[in-house]
């Protein structure tokens, strides 16, 4: 059976790092509307990931060589679920932080770390994730996009799509073929790859929404020095696998609609039916029990475990949990989803039923994860 | 967890293995009374883990409490260990000595089935308290009564009601007790106060239970569907039970974090709307995992045979005892609201 050890105390210190973040959101979000608070982790703003980086909210657990701040995971975690329940546009630096950054202290050259590392914590560098591939979504094994070694480096020829924020971001942790199409796993390695190399064309994904936030990359003939490589050649596999559990755990797996909930009961008013309070109440009591699991597992991370199953559980109830939002609003206070009409709710609620389909997708579909945790279970 | 946290969980673990053997087909009809069963529990203290140690108790952790709790459910333990630690604790707070034996709780029944006037440093009550866990084998039930002047905590003994038996889906005791007397000062206190909510805090236990049971369901299907073969596969091979399983997991997994919100807010951070949480999260789970169970078991898991019904009927029962999810979902949601809608973040970190 999967345990979730109860998550770290907090202190007084976190709960101090807390109201810093708040009283530094009610400025900083002020005038900003619920339509726009609604897009968190999806909201790119460079001048906010800045302010951030000043305020040392990005990079925090990382080592102060590196231009990080030595604090915990928790306190990192604590920034982040204020981020995101404010509606706080953390989409710039969120990848970079998150996983990329982690990546690179990890695996990385030191000439990697040096001169990328202090740039992210104040919030200057951005990244992207280059892993799916036309014919190589779920099955990321089926890379094609292929590193050939040549003098000096590899040449790199390919296409990779859903690069969010691509078009904005300065890097992308690239991973693809160095073997054989044979060796499927083994034969994969990653690369750090400047996005204005020569050779890298950015193509725009519209979503169903209208909006430009995926892309697609074609690199046709792109030079990569050998000093671009992250981490061994043939390890691309299984450094991928290590990066899922900060990835899937998070908590904007069951925060991305947390301001659809806020507006509704902004919308009910004190005197909501019994019905609505019954609503309200599920919701919040899940709410608080998905909270707990994830912040186990920030303490699990916090202890250098890879709690990739404990990830993928997260990650499939907070998907469920979301999803469901917009349907238990339109029924309750029957309002129509719009982009346009002018009305908070109406607008959020359109926006995220736009969304919705995206959560059980994006860092891992749902049958992939539960194929996962049928694996975790002894059934594969 | 602490060291002697890990000695009282592995001895509570051997016990209840001992007492109770995993889906032993004699469980299936319990009937009688394990007298002996219960005494062994209350020889390993058990029963008073709730005090603290100077009251001769564990001062157990939340995580250790629920812990046991968890146990309890996955050895559907036919005992009323929840109540009597929940009795016990709320005797030793109000300065009652707590009778020898197995005891319950009646929270106040709603629609004034129970009529209740002070008399002097005593109560008098009339009524009947409907559904007592193990009314009939209870040296003492621990009520909390509404009166004109507020609410009054009493200790009932057994010459003070007359029980009239009845069970619940899953065959435990669920006995109606009828109240027409005076009960003496010396087991009365007057007023209110947070620790003596028993409705709450039987939610937050069967929650825990709860979390117990729905991690041996899972276990049982997991097994299960990797020993039976159709179309010369184990089943588990499919997909389509893969999937169904690790939606079992993911409500394991919840109804595990949601177990550990109540035993914490048992323990004192949380309170009502923390253990209101925990019992609508694992009433929601217990639903889903039993469906799904049975699903997995096909026809050989509906059958009396088979020992998936000893859990399957306490979850059924369970998620409806101290409140069923809309309920509490009601009231969680009633204060949210109240909070208004800027107030509902603060309030699930403060938590």
């Amino acid at each position: 059976m999967l345990t979730f050890p109860p998550p770290p105390e907090t202190t007084s210190a976190i709960e101090t790092l807390r109201r810093e973040v708040r009283d530094f959101l009610a400025v900083e979000l002020k005038d900003r509307k619920p339509m726009d608070r609604a897009r968190t982790w999806t909201g790119f703003d460079a001048d906010f990931s800045r302010k951030m980086g000043e305020r040392g909210w990005i990079a925090m657990t990382w080592p102060k060589r590196y231009g990080g701040h030595e604090r915990s995971a928790l306190e990192r975690y604590v920034v982040m679920e204020e981020m995101l329940a404010a509606g706080a546009p953390v989409a710039a630096h969120w990848i970079s932080d998150r996983q990329s950054g982690p990546l690179l202290l990890k695996v990385g050259t030191e000439a990697q770390r040096e001169a990328i590392l202090p740039k992210i914590a104040r919030g200057e560098c951005f990244f992207a994730i280059g892993m799916s591939e036309p014919d190589s979504g779920s099955d990321l094994a089926a890379t094609r996009t292929r590193a050939t070694p040549v003098e000096g480096g590899f040449r790199v020829n390919g296409t990779k799509v859903w690069t969010t924020e691509a078009h904005q971001c300065h890097y992308m942790i690239l991973f693809c073929r160095t073997g054989t199409q044979e060796d499927r796993k083994g034969g994969t390695s990653q690369f750090l790859v400047d996005l204005k190399t020569p050779g890298i064309t950015i193509r725009p994904i519209l979503d169903v929404a209208g909006e430009h936030h995926f892309n697609e990359i074609v690199l046709e003939d792109v030079f990569l020095p050998q000093s671009a490589l992250v981490g061994k050649l043939g390890d691309g596999w299984d450094q991928v696998m290590g990066e899922l559990a900060f990835e899937r755990s998070g908590p904007e797996r069951f925060l991305s609609s947390f301001v659809l909930l806020t507006e509704l009961i902004r919308e009910l008013g004190p005197d909501a039916s019994d019905e609505a309070k019954a609503v309200i109440g599920r919701l919040t009591g899940h709410l608080m029990t998905l909270r707990y699991l994830s912040r186990s597992v920030a303490g699990l991370l916090q202890k250098g475990e890879n709690p990739a199953l404990h990830a993928a559980v997260v990650k499939d109830l907070g998907a469920l949990y979301e999803q469901a939002m917009p349907d238990v609003v339109r029924q309750l206070v029957g309002i129509e989803p719009s982009l346009t009409s002018g009305n908070d709710l109406s607008e959020v609620l359109g926006y995220i039923t736009l969304t919705a389909p995206s959560f059980s997708l994006r860092g891992g579909t749902r049958e992939i994860l539960r194929g996962i945790i049928a694996r975790g279970l002894g059934l594969r | 967890m602490s060291e002697s946290d890990e000695i009282v969980l592995d001895s509570t673990r051997r016990l209840f293995d001992d007492l109770f053997p995993r889906d032993e087909a004699s469980r299936r009809d319990e009937t009688a009374w394990p007298a002996q069963a219960w005494a062994s529990v209350e020889e390993l203290g058990l029963p008073l883990a709730l005090l603290s140690e100077d009251q001769g108790g564990f001062g157990l952790s939340a995580e250790t409490l629920a812990g046991i709790m968890a146990l309890a459910g996955e050895a559907a333990l036919p005992l009323p260990l929840a109540e009597t630690m929940i009795a016990t604790r709320l005797l030793g707070v109000s300065g009652i000595e707590a009778p020898q034996g197995p005891l319950s709780i009646a929270p106040a029944p709603s629609g004034g089935r129970i009529q209740a006037t002070r008399e002097g440093a005593g109560l008098r009550l009339s009524g009947v308290l409907p559904r007592v866990p193990w009314g009939a084998q209870a040296a003492g039930i621990v009520l909390v009564a509404d009166t004109a002047e507020g609410p009054c905590l009493a200790l009932l003994r057994p010459a003070d009601y007359r029980v009239s038996a009845g069970k619940n889906l899953a065959g435990e005791p669920r006995d109606d007790v009828a109240l027409d007397g005076a009960i003496d000062g010396a087991f009365v206190r007057p007023g209110d106060c947070a620790a003596r909510d028993l409705k709450a805090l039987g939610a937050a236990f069967r929650a825990m239970a709860m979390a117990g049971s729905i991690g041996r369901v899972l276990a049982m299907s997991v097994a299960y569907a990797n020993e039976r073969v159709q179309f010369g596969r184990p089943i588990g091979k499919f997909q389509a039970i893969q999937q169904n399983l690790a939606i079992v997991a993911g409500q394991a997994a919840a109804s595990a974090g949601a177990a550990a919100i109540a035993a914490e807010a048992v323990s004192g951070r949380g309170g009502r709307l923390a253990m209101a949480a925990a019992k609508l999260r694992t009433g929601e789970a217990a639903g889903i995992v039993a469906s799904i169970a049975h699903q997995v078991h096909g026809a050989i898991g509906c059958t009396h045979e088979h020992s998936l019904h000893i859990h399957t009927r306490r979850l059924w029962s369970w998620r409806d005892e101290f409140g069923n999810e809309a309920e509490w979902s009601r009231e969680l949601g009633e204060h949210v609201v109240g909070l208004g809608a800027d107030g509902l973040w603060p309030f699930v970190t403060s938590l």
